[in-house]
């Protein structure tokens, strides 16, 4: 594990990128950040902007309106992005998957890197999931 | 020789920017603690630094050298601001005629050099963070410079740090009297608001202008700022106690009046809400320019 890759993974700003979700995600993203999780501890931060970036925490289903939208805020992070698909709509697109307003799944648009699956996630599911994540980076399991 | 080791290590560059990013932990952890959670480990923002200097630096269509450009010079002066600041503990003799005038000079540019990046960003939402912080400027500079002036009153026109620092070691600290006292409390909210702290952190709110001024900033760019940031958070603190706390001039004095000031600093940035820009500019306008204006009339009487 080289130094940059230890430096990134204890400290990930994470952009909360809502592709049309119907709330219940982002509610339990807003979980991992209160008192009795705290992602601060793991050096896990919120970022208002795009550009500060390392985490694209991506929840919903791409619609025809989003997925262009959610390209796009992939190209406009700074390299190296990962990506984070929360919520059973961004894993898989369950219900929607024969929607006509849903052309493809997130991972037909980015190359995501962690799935957490849900409906919607626990706080406890999600941080396992970055942790998992973490450990992936860094060659541990 | 010596000057550029004053610059550069000590009490320039090295030891502002270790100092102040520690002061940062400081600020993460306190405020952690007091919404009930664990907060950082404390070599959080040292990681965050390296990590945001490895990062790829995405530059907007249409920005060019000065976007780049402007990081360096709010830094340069933040770091010969503490530089100037902290001679004026170490070497009081040494300091030439006029340097709080200097001082309060440097301390604009790393404003500026925050409303000239946004600027060359070309992000509507740069645009909005750098009119607010140009406001926020144009409104805190007036308190700020008129409690900087009773205290030069007071300690009987003394034009450098290193005197004002040797007046109160003979007469005591200036906040023991009550034009100290009153220029104390307005420029403590100048400083709240020079740092950027909340409730004067409109202009890079992230909740609404999703960062401000510094949205289009990645990368090593960001790093700098950020680091810039921390120098002034360790600076400014220490710039008030050499003005109106510098009754004792002990290292381990000087600390533990300076984790005072901090932590007062932290617990009003976390128990008041963001205030709007206008209300901004006629809180420092009206009250603190006034509790200003009462401190010079009172440094003038000799009280």
């Amino acid at each position: 594990m080289d130094f940059k890759t230890r430096v990134l993974t204890k400290s990930l700003f994470v952009f909360h990128a809502a592709c049309s979700p119907c709330n219940n995600c982002d509610i339990e993203i807003l979980d991992v950040l209160t008192p009795r999780y705290d992602a601060e501890r793991l050096g896990i931060t919120l970022v208002g902007s795009v550009r500060h970036a390392d985490v694209l925490l991506v929840t919903g289903v791409p619609t025809r309106k989003t997925a262009v939208r959610i390209k796009k805020l992939y190209e406009q992070a700074p390299k190296p992005c990962l990506v984070i698909a929360v919520g059973g709509c961004a894993c898989g697109r369950i219900m929607f998957r024969e929607s006509y307003m849903s052309p493809c799944a997130l991972d037909e648009l980015l190359p995501v890197d962690a799935y957490i699956p849900g409906c919607p996630p626990k706080p406890e599911a999600i941080l396992a999931g970055v942790v998992k994540l973490i450990k992936k980076l860094r060659g541990e399991g | 020789m010596t000057a550029l080791f004053s610059y550069l290590i000590f009490p320039g560059f090295l030891f502002s920017a270790l100092v102040g990013l520690m002061a940062c932990w400081v600020d993460r952890k306190v405020s952690a603690r007091i919404q009930w959670r664990v907060g950082p480990p404390w070599h959080q923002n040292f990681t965050d630094i390296l990590k945001l200097s490895f990062k790829e630096i995405v530059l907007p269509r249409g920005a060019g050298a000065v976007f780049l450009l402007s990081p360096a010079l709010g830094f340069l002066a933040a770091v010969l601001t503490a530089t100037i600041v902290g001679n004026a503990f170490v070497t009081p003799g040494q300091a030439f005629v006029g340097d709080i005038i200097v001082v309060l000079y440097l301390l604009i540019i790393p404003a500026a050099a925050l409303i000239i990046g946004a600027s060359a960003s070309g992000n509507p939402l740069a645009a909005v963070g750098a009119s607010r912080e140009m406001k926020l400027v144009m409104s805190y500079e007036l308190p700020f410079i008129l409690s900087m002036i009773a205290v030069i009153v007071k300690c009987g026109g003394a034009l450098r740090l290193g005197e004002i620092v040797a007046w109160q070691l003979n007469f005591g600290s200036n906040i023991v009297s009550w034009s100290g006292a009153l220029s104390f409390i307005a420029a403590i909210i100048c400083v709240q608001a020079k740092l950027g702290f909340a409730p004067f952190d409109a202009s890079e709110a992230e909740q609404e202008i999703m960062g401000g001024v510094l949205i289009e900033y990645s990368g090593f760019p960001l790093a700098v700022f950020r680091l810039t940031r921390a120098i002034l958070v360790y600076t400014l603190p220490l710039f008030l106690i050499s003005l109106f706390w510098a009754g004792n001039t002990g290292v381990l004095v000087i600390l533990g009046k300076y984790i005072v000031l901090l932590v007062v600093i932290i617990l009003i940035k976390n128990t008041n809400p963001r205030l709007r820009i206008d209300q901004a500019m006629r809180l420092f306008w009206g009250p603190v320019t006034l509790l200003a204006i009462a401190a010079l009339v009172l440094a003038l009487l000799g009280k």
